[in-house]
Order: C-alpha cells, then sequence, then structure tokens
C-alpha cells in the first residue's frame, strides 16, 4: 500500500510544520468555505420556489400584460395597462377548460392599527383566490362576490401581518388603516410555514381588486389574471384558450405578436431555475477566486517548502529515491494539504449555511453534489498548483543538492 | 551478473570533465583501478585532487564524462538517472561528514529511509532498521530525533543506514570530520568491524592519516590521477 505509506509520510512532513500548514490551508479552507455557503443560498431558494409551486398546484395559469419577448428583456410588471377587467370576465365564460378566474393586482402600502405600523404586500383579488392558490382562511372568512362588486373595504391578512398588528388579540372585527383608509378585517390566511426566504408568503394583505383598483392604486386597468383550469391535464388546453380568447379581446391582427402572457406553473418554474442558476453560478465563480488564491498559496509555500529541504530531497536521492519518488512525494503533500483544506472549509461551509439560515432568514441546502464537487476541486488544485514545485524538487541534481547550505 | 575476477569495482580511464563558464575543469583524468569485494580502502589527496568527484562517481551520484564502470559486473557508466537511484538503492550505502540525517525526525524513521524506495512492506523495514540500529551500537535510542542525538550517535545512525539494506559497498566522505578524536575513533572501530565480520567493501576518503591507516590500502590522488598507493 504505497500510497497509504506516502500520505503518511506526507501528513507527518505537514506536521513538523503545523502553523505553516495551517496558514498554507487557509486559502483553501476559506474559499471552499465560501464556494459552499454561497451555493446553499442558491440551493436553498431553489428548494424554496419548488416547495411553493409544489403547494401551489399543477393547474395555475397567469396572464399578465405585456408580451412575453418584451417581458423577457425587461422583467419587471406594473408598467403595462392593457390588461382589464373586461377580460377576465371574457376569459371565465368563454374557456370552458378555465374553472376560477381571478383579477390581480398589487402594490405595497403602509399599514396601522393602534400603535403599530406595518409595511405590507397588498394583493388585489377575486373571490376565488382562495380556491385558485389553494390557500384556505384560517381565522373568519375570505370576502365574497358582494364584497368586490361593493368594492367593499374589507380585507384578510396574511399570518405574519396579523403577528405584527395584532400579536396575541383577536383581529377579526377590527379595523385597520392601509394607506390611511379604514379596512375592516374579516379573514385571516392560514400561515404557508415559511422561515423566511427573500419574499414571505405570509406578509401580505388580501383585499378585493376593485377596492384595490379605486382606493389604493387609483387604476382601473389589472396588473394580472390568475386562473385555475377544471383539472391539471386540461391546463395546456386551458392556456391556448385563453390565449385565443384575448387575441380576439384586444383585436390582435393574425401573425402579430401577443400583447399579454400567459404563464403556467411551468414556465414560472423554469425562469426561476434560470435566473437561480445564473445567481449560483455567479456567486460560486466569485468565492471561486479565493480558491484560486488558495491554490496560489499552496504552491507559493511548497516552492519555499522545496528550497528549505534541497538537503532532505539530496538525502533521499543518494538513498535511492527517483525523480518520481521525489515528485510523488512533494505532490502529495500538495494534494493531503489542499483536500484537508477542502475538508475543513466544508465544515466552515455547512456551519456558515446554517448561520445564514438562521440569522439572515435566508433558507439555505447543502446539497451532496456540491459538497462532493468542492472536495473534487479542492483536490485538483493541490494537485494543479502542487505540480510545479514537485516538479522542480525532482529534477535537482543529487551532488548539488547535498551540498546545499 | 557474477564476474569472473571478483572485483566489485573495476574502474576503467574514468574521466571527468566539468565546463565552468568558459573553462574547462579536469576533475578526472583517466583513473583505472580495481577494488575487490571485502576490501577496505582509503582514498586521500589535497583540496581539488578530484576525491570528492571520484566518490561520487563510484556511488552513481554522477556519471563519468569517458571512461567505464564496472560495479558488480553490471556497467552503471551509462545508466540514466533513475536506474542509478536504484542501483544505490540497492548496492550502496553512504556517509557524509555532516551525518545528512533528516532533521527532527527519529533514528528509526532515517534508517527506515532506503528501505521506502526499494518497496519493503512497512513492517519489514521496522524490523530490518531496529536491527540495523543494534548493530552499531544504538540499541533503546532508536526513537530519539536527530537533535537529541550527539554526533557521534548520529553518525552511527548513518551508518545503520547505510547498512539496512544490505548493500555490498560502503561509501564514507570524511566520516570523522565532525567528531571529536575519541567518537572518530569509536566510528572507525565501527567500520572495521563491519568490514571484518560481514565483508562490506568500504572505501572511506579522509584527511586524517591516523584513520587511512584502518584501511587495508591507501589511494592518494593529485591532479585527477592516482599517484601512489601503499
Amino acid at each position: 500500500m504505497k500510497i497509504l505509506r506516502t500520505i503518511r509520510v506526507a501528513l507527518r512532513a505537514l506536521g513538523r510544520n503545523k502553523m505553516r500548514s495551517f496558514l498554507t490551508a487557509l486559502g483553501i479552507i476559506i474559499g471552499v468555505g465560501a464556494v459552499i455557503a454561497t451555493v446553499s443560498i442558491g440551493e436553498g431558494a431553489r428548494r424554496d420556489l419548488e416547495k411553493r409551486f409544489e403547494s401551489m398546484g399543477t393547474n395555475l395559469l397567469f396572464v399578465r400584460a405585456g408580451s412575453r419577448s418584451y417581458r423577457g428583456v425587461h422583467g419587471g410588471g406594473g408598467s403595462f395597462t392593457n390588461l382589464t377587467v373586461e377580460d377576465a370576465k371574457v376569459i371565465e365564460e368563454k374557456c370552458d377548460a378555465v374553472k376560477y378566474v381571478s383579477p390581480s393586482v398589487s402594490g405595497r402600502a403602509q399599514v396601522v392599527y393602534g400603535n403599530k405600523n406595518w409595511n405590507t404586500s397588498i394583493q388585489g383579488a377575486g373571490s376565488a383566490y382562495p380556491e385558485i392558490r389553494n390557500w384556505a382562511v384560517e381565522e373568519g372568512t375570505f370576502f365574497d362576490d358582494t364584497h368586490v362588486r361593493a368594492a367593499a373595504k374589507v380585507c384578510v391578512l396574511g399570518s405574519e401581518v396579523r403577528k405584527n398588528l395584532f400579536e396575541f388579540d383577536d383581529p377579526i372585527g377590527q379595523v385597520i388603516r392601509i394607506k390611511k383608509i379604514p379596512f375592516k378585517v374579516i379573514g385571516v390566511l392560514k400561515s404557508m410555514g415559511e422561515s423566511g426566504g427573500f419574499f414571505n408568503r405570509d406578509d401580505i394583505i388580501v383585499v378585493p381588486y376593485t377596492t384595490a383598483q379605486r382606493r389604493l392604486l387609483g387604476i382601473i386597468y389589472i396588473h394580472s389574471i390568475d386562473v385555475s383550469a377544471v383539472s391539471s391535464d386540461k391546463t395546456a388546453e386551458a392556456q391556448s384558450q385563453i390565449e385565443e380568447t384575448l387575441r380576439i379581446q384586444h383585436k390582435i391582427a393574425p401573425g402579430a405578436e401577443d400583447d399579454f402572457n400567459v404563464g403556467n406553473m411551468a414556465d414560472i418554474a423554469e425562469s426561476a431555475a434560470q435566473s437561480r442558476k445564473t445567481m449560483t453560478i455567479v456567486l460560486g465563480a466569485i468565492a471561486s477566486v479565493s480558491l484560486l488564491v488558495g491554490g496560489i498559496g499552496i504552491m507559493n509555500i511548497m516552492l519555499v517548502s522545496v528550497t528549505e529541504r534541497i538537503r532532505e530531497i539530496g538525502i533521499r536521492m543518494s538513498v535511492g529515491a527517483r525523480e518520481r519518488d521525489i515528485l510523488f512525494q512533494f505532490l502529495t503533500e500538495a494534494v493531503v494539504l489542499s483536500v484537508l483544506g477542502g475538508v475543513i472549509g466544508i465544515g466552515f461551509g455547512v456551519i456558515g449555511s446554517r448561520l445564514i439560515a438562521k440569522f439572515g432568514g435566508w433558507e439555505t441546502l447543502v446539497s451532496v453534489a456540491s459538497i462532493t464537487l468542492a472536495f473534487l476541486f479542492s483536490g485538483s488544485v493541490g494537485i494543479f498548483f502542487g505540480f510545479y514545485p514537485a516538479r522542480k524538487a525532482s529534477k535537482l541534481d543529487p551532488i548539488e543538492a547535498l551540498r546545499y547550505e | 551478473m557474477v564476474n569472473s575476477n571478483n572485483n566489485l569495482i573495476q574502474l576503467e580511464k574514468i574521466t571527468k570533465i566539468y565546463k565552468v563558464g568558459d573553462i574547462q575543469v579536469n576533475a578526472l583524468a583517466g583513473v583505472s583501478y580495481a577494488i575487490k569485494q571485502g576490501d577496505f580502502i582509503a582514498i586521500m589527496g589535497p583540496s581539488g585532487s578530484g576525491k570528492s568527484t571520484l566518490m561520487n562517481i563510484i556511488g552513481c551520484l554522477d556519471r563519468p564524462t569517458e571512461g567505464k564502470y564496472i560495479l558488480d559486473g553490471e556497467e552503471v557508466s551509462t545508466l540514466d538517472k533513475n536506474k542509478l537511484a536504484g542501483i544505490r538503492n540497492r548496492k550502496i550505502g553512504f556517509v557524509f561528514q555532516t551525518f545528512n540525517l533528516l532533521p527532527r525526525t527519529t533514528a528509526l524513521e532515517n534508517t527506515e529511509l532506503p528501505l521506502l524506495y526499494s518497496n519493503i512492506p512497512s513492517k519489514n523495514a521496522r524490523d530490518l532498521a531496529y536491527k540495523a540500529l543494534s548493530s552499531v551500537g544504538l540499541k533503546g535510542r532508536e526513537l530519539h530525533r536527530t537533535n537529541q542525538l550527539s554526533g557521534g550517535e548520529q553518525q552511527r545512525v548513518a551508518i545503520a543506514r547505510s547498512l539496512v539494506n544490505n548493500p555490498p559497498l560502503l561509501l564514507a566522505d570524511e566520516p570523522t570530520g565532525n567528531l571529536d578524536s575519541k567518537t572518530g575513533k569509536e566510528i572507525i572501530e565501527i567500520f572495521k568491524k563491519l568490514n571484518e565480520e560481514k565483508g562490506i567493501t568500504i572505501i572511506l576518503v579522509t584527511h586524517d592519516s591516523g584513520v587511512a591507516q584502518a584501511a587495508h590500502r591507501r589511494i592518494y590522488l593529485r591532479d585527477g590521477e592516482i599517484i601512489r598507493e601503499d
């Protein structure tokens, strides 16, 4: 088991100078730790989104204003005004694969109750919102079509808002002020149970869309339409029906581009996955820079180490070490150093990602893939950056090496 | 390979020329000599006489520019670096003036070193090293580190290391140069014992004529040639 022996010899050599070995490995430790922790943020976001999509159901569709290609570049919404309540009604009437429809507007507002203040997201929706979103009311009731027709000033709180404004008091029947306008609380939504993440879904207040349009946002168009298909397998059919209906409704000439965009959960999931992938790559790349620095550090120290041990190399050669024995010895030292650094770095990365989850509120996930990758990466760094010094060592002339002072 | 005339070493017109910038240095000028198995030779001569160069060539650390070197029936003068390393491992033991032990390493680990490169499993290597250290009188001090050993003890470790693989040839370059006269005498006694009891061929380089007297024969070098022997 020549390899095991060489590893043991390498460990002993590294152990003779513990402080230096540690400082050399530090670059790798930090690099790997940083990569693991930052990638775990990306992975956590992915799992977060996956969980959300699962809970939302696969027969969910969204209609948004603005064409797909323009949206793709533009990204954000809210600047398109060509979707109306009429559109929603027409979809509900004409598309038989569609079960529920809920017009949607949204914005943010300052909310006040007593001496409590909270800034939250306001969602204007139709009465079918809970069915479409698979999100039931836990206390009280959701508003119905009467409230919508009357643009009643009623609201349903998300559990996070309820917690912040009411703590343990009963909110039902109480009046809160949204943008200084009084609203009566008629229900509280079930908690989605997220510890944080980029968007806390429980940090929301739902009001009838008519109320939101008229009293809170001052608009007559709508931002989007939530739609649920009659069943999961009818989703594709529903999507094409909606597109056809809206093209007629918006009087779009055949061949011209849609001025709206119908998306299903898969589309959303995919674009989320894309941006998650991009973010992970960017974060990973930045963190990898420190791994590179760590590798350069290893090469540097190995070069110094080789110079310091020229005599030792001469002695080994005089008793029969061949070029490849010396090369292998120093390469092993570099690899052992970088792999140990990688393992410790993985440990710190896992701890770091737990800390980020706990204190930053972001969900993190350390996957087996990222650990394996980090492990392999640190090994490769050792081989790559350790090779040059090891080769230098192996090419020494034994006589000169023995004479070296 | 078995050689017909029992010569462990056959040097035929060994020449070594160094180029130092533009200047050519003739370190050895056609040295021819034969050494039988079991011989104990001392090489003497002033600085620059070529003693070290000759030792390096005999020890397969260097190759001659011209000439033939036959060691134990095998011509080694044209072997490549790696094959020479193998020869050094199996056939030659070195003892140096400055001991050349690995620092901060135990006597045992130092002694084992050649065995690391000859593919002997570690348990056997350990046993052989213990035996070698015992044969030079260091029983009980195997686990002391280099910095915990006296000069004489370090040189004994070096001798043990040179013996551990059972080579037929032992080369010593000023082995007593860094030792006081009493310790030096002890070391020379060890060499004598090894030569007489085990039949190991020993070649010594020394300035000290007292040390040289321990050998069977003495060779005198000057300007790269053997000028005399007795």
